[in-house]
């Protein structure tokens, strides 16, 4: 039962949440969404667009669909190794590999989440008179909410999963748990370290999903049905 | 570059090809794996939900803590490649019962009722009518899984095992980039060899959706 | 894609975590070496293992060309991590023969050495080490772990030994390896035998170029780096003395597991290590570090050279 005791006393330590402890969970956590949040900001700020631009015009498509598997098979780990012998430790080789990371998930959505959407559906919007930015923002943005979302979902998973290589050079955040740990054999502190990663992943998951529920129309995720059948039973 | 590569190319070799098999193996044994649960999840819809989640959150876990972790789970040693396989193996599965699921999910409500209609019992309506259908999406996943084992078997390096990971470490430790490169370039080469392999298969298993090209 | 976390999703997520910990917990036993010493090569392959920093590969592919030669099977398992990942690597069986450092490995084993001249660990470590290791004969080579400034530092603090930190200390950002943090030869050691404690401790690496490069960018003030690293002499870093020996004398030693130990490797080893002095080390370490040669390659020649 060690291991498992020895990662509770661990969790459970006072001193380890106090928000002054350097190598505290509190300033790990801080420096962990640091890296995921700025990472996810960057990615998203490039991804998005690019990947509305290629789903609304459909030229380049070839882009948004190789650039998937392209990406993902960039290691992490080699890429970082890169940019730190290129510009030296600090904040920017975690950040680029992480946005590396999380641009095709977030590219790939967005095309698919376009694609997704009905061409009369398109074509409707534009009859009414809709101009280009109002048909792609007020018609197949709303309809690709769903599988944008999910590849905003899925990215941030893999960049809080991932954001722990931030330890291997020389950086903060969950991940100087597991390779501390791993330097001492501590296993209780590697375990204590994924259980928090995943934690927070899971915990980030649900808030984005409360965020599609605010932010996909009722008509879209299908949830209007439900709502609207009893008004009509009842008088 | 040209001189790392003339003089270490024994040990970028031997990288390379530890990565194939660290790489590829945790795939076929997803699939063996993920086959039967999704056909399970499709059977049993009440399955799926707590199988995506599990799925979710094993794919959270960051890969350098299963690798560490996993020997104590399994009593493997230290070094063995065993743990790097089998952590790869549980991504693998993670990402590819959905994948079933949703590939079983795609064949045509129409198709089962026709197949059954025309006698075929429950394996063989699975196996010759079910699964075929339904190989373009599962290909689909299996394209994405092996495209990121490929990736992540490097994180195995930071404990010794690592296949073309090692070229990595090594150049980090040089301070030397033509390992690194060397190693990046292997990596998305092996990555869309083995990609445009699933490809050929899934044209060789799916001979009908060529006949529209024609 | 992804699913809808719901509240029962949610639930499910918190048990399967715990069931990761769980598991991880029943396992533990697994840890003691005995209950896996199936050994993955076959009996009469000598498998060679090294941490993670290029001095401790070459010095493994030292011993991989020396034993070659003598027509015995090795195979390597190279940068396999720190101390504390390595040894119990070697008590599992996962590898049979490492290249070691007497203080350091002395100070694994034993929690209060004595000795701190070459002889003296040396002498004290054979009795420490535990029956499944041995020890064959120590090389002259040295490569010491030392408390290392930059010029500018060293010249603001007026800074020549480790003493001369005193009072100084709580001001300056020290960067090492994750295992320094609670090694004896470490921050342990620093504090007990020299009262020094640090403003903060940086986990880097283990002397190697996450620790050069955050020394030369002023992110740390000290750093852990060992005596032979080129990287002292190429920045004019200032190595502290350790008057009071927290560091104690490094010389390289092969450690071995004791049922593999024959006749061949233990006369192979020791003449090898016999011609093994701190100035071929530090020459040897730099054609690999610096002009970035192959380590197989650069032990293989200077096998050839001096076996023959």
């Amino acid at each position: 039962m060690s291991v498992l005791t020895d990662v509770a006393a661990f969790l459970a330590a006072g001193s380890n949440w106090q928000p002054e402890n350097p190598d505290g969970i509190t300033a790990r956590l801080l420096e962990h969404l640091q890296y995921t949040g700025i990472a996810l900001a960057i990615a998203t700020a490039i991804a998005i667009p690019v990947g509305l631009f290629i789903g609304h015009t459909g030229r380049f498509a070839f882009i948004a669909i190789n650039a998937g598997n392209a990406g993902r098979a960039l290691p992490t780990l080699g890429l970082l190794s890169l940019v730190v012998i290129l510009v030296g430790i600090g904040l920017v080789p975690v950040i680029v590999a992480l946005v590396v990371l999380a641009i095709p998930p977030l590219l790939t959505s967005t095309y698919a989440g376009l694609q997704s959407v009905d061409r009369a559906t398109v074509d409707a919007a534009r009859g009414q008179g809709m101009r280009e930015r109002q048909v792609l923002l007020r018609t197949e943005v709303p309809i690709a909410l769903p599988i944008l979302m999910s590849g905003i979902r899925n990215a941030t998973l893999q960049v809080v999963a991932t954001a722990t290589v931030a330890a291997y050079v020389a950086l903060g955040g969950f991940g100087r748990f597991l390779i501390d740990g791993l330097a001492v054999r501590d296993y209780a502190q590697v375990v204590a370290g994924a259980v928090l990663v995943a934690a927070l992943a899971i915990v980030l998951d649900l808030l984005l999903a409360g965020v599609q529920r605010l932010v996909v129309s009722p008509g879209v995720s299908g949830r209007a049905l439900t709502r609207t059948t009893p008004r009509k039973v009842s008088p | 570059m040209l001189q790392y590569l003339r003089t270490s190319s024994p040990a970028v070799l031997a990288a390379l090809g530890q990565h194939v098999v660290l790489a590829l193996l945790p795939v076929l044994i997803g699939l063996a794996v993920a086959l039967p649960v999704g056909y399970l999840a499709h059977r049993f819809r009440w399955l799926y939900p707590p199988l995506l989640t599990i799925s979710s959150v094993l794919y959270a876990v960051p890969s350098l803590a299963l690798f560490v972790v996993l020997p104590v789970i399994l009593g493997t040693q230290t070094l063995d490649p065993l743990n790097i396989v089998v952590a790869l193996s549980v991504y693998t599965v993670a990402l590819l019962v959905r994948t079933v699921v949703d590939g079983l999910a795609s064949v045509p409500p129409a198709v089962t009722a026709a197949a059954t209609a025309v006698g075929f019992r429950p394996l063989g309506l699975l196996l010759r009518v079910e699964l075929p259908i339904a190989v373009p999406v599962i290909l689909a996943g299996l394209r994405v899984a092996t495209v990121s084992n490929v990736s992540l078997v490097s994180v195995g390096a930071l404990l010794g095992v690592g296949g073309l990971g090692a070229l990595f470490t090594d150049g980090l430790q040089r301070d030397y980039l033509a390992p690194i490169i060397t190693g990046i370039v292997l990596s998305v080469l092996l990555a869309l060899v083995l990609d445009s392999v699933i490809v050929g298969v899934q044209r060789v298993l799916t001979p009908w959706s060529r006949v529209g090209e024609r | 894609m992804t699913p809808r976390p719901t509240r029962r999703a949610a639930l499910v997520g918190a048990l399967a975590t715990a069931a990761l910990a769980l598991s991880a917990c029943g396992g533990s036993n697994a840890l003691t070496p005995q209950a896996t010493s199936a050994s993955a090569a076959p009996a009469d392959t000598i498998v060679i293992g090294s941490a993670n920093f290029p001095e401790n590969v070459l010095l493994a592919q030292m011993y991989a060309a020396a034993l070659t030669a003598k027509g015995v099977k090795v195979s390597t398992k190279l940068s396999i991590g720190s101390r504390e990942t390595y040894i119990p690597a070697l008590q599992d069986g996962s590898i049979d023969l490492l290249p070691e450092y007497n203080g350091n490995l002395l100070s694994y084993f034993s929690k209060t050495p004595k000795a701190t001249d070459p002889q003296g660990v040396y002498a004290e470590l054979k009795a420490a080490l535990p029956p499944e290791l041995a020890v064959l004969e120590q090389a002259p080579a040295e490569d010491k772990d030392t408390l290392t400034v930059t010029k500018e530092t060293a010249a603001k603090y007026s800074l020549t030994s480790i003493a001369d930190l005193s009072g100084k200390s709580a001001n300056l950002v020290l960067g090492a390896g994750p295992e320094f943090k609670s090694r004896r030869a470490g921050l342990v050691g620093l504090k007990d035998v020299y009262g020094l404690t640090f403003k903060q401790f940086k986990p880097l690496d283990t002397g190697g170029p996450l620790t050069i490069s955050a020394l030369k960018g002023g992110q740390i003030d000290v750093a852990n780096v060992f005596s032979t690293d080129s990287a002292i002499v190429t920045n004019g870093f200032v190595a502290l003395t350790d008057p009071k020996n927290v560091f104690l004398a490094q010389n390289v030693v092969p450690l071995i597991t004791a049922k593999k130990v024959s006749p061949t490797i233990t006369s192979t080893l020791n003449a090898l290590s016999a011609k093994l002095t701190t100035d071929v080390l530090t020459a040897e370490v730099k054609k690999v570090q610096v002009d970035k040669q192959d380590p197989a390659t650069v032990a293989d020649a200077w096998v050839k050279a001096n076996l023959g």
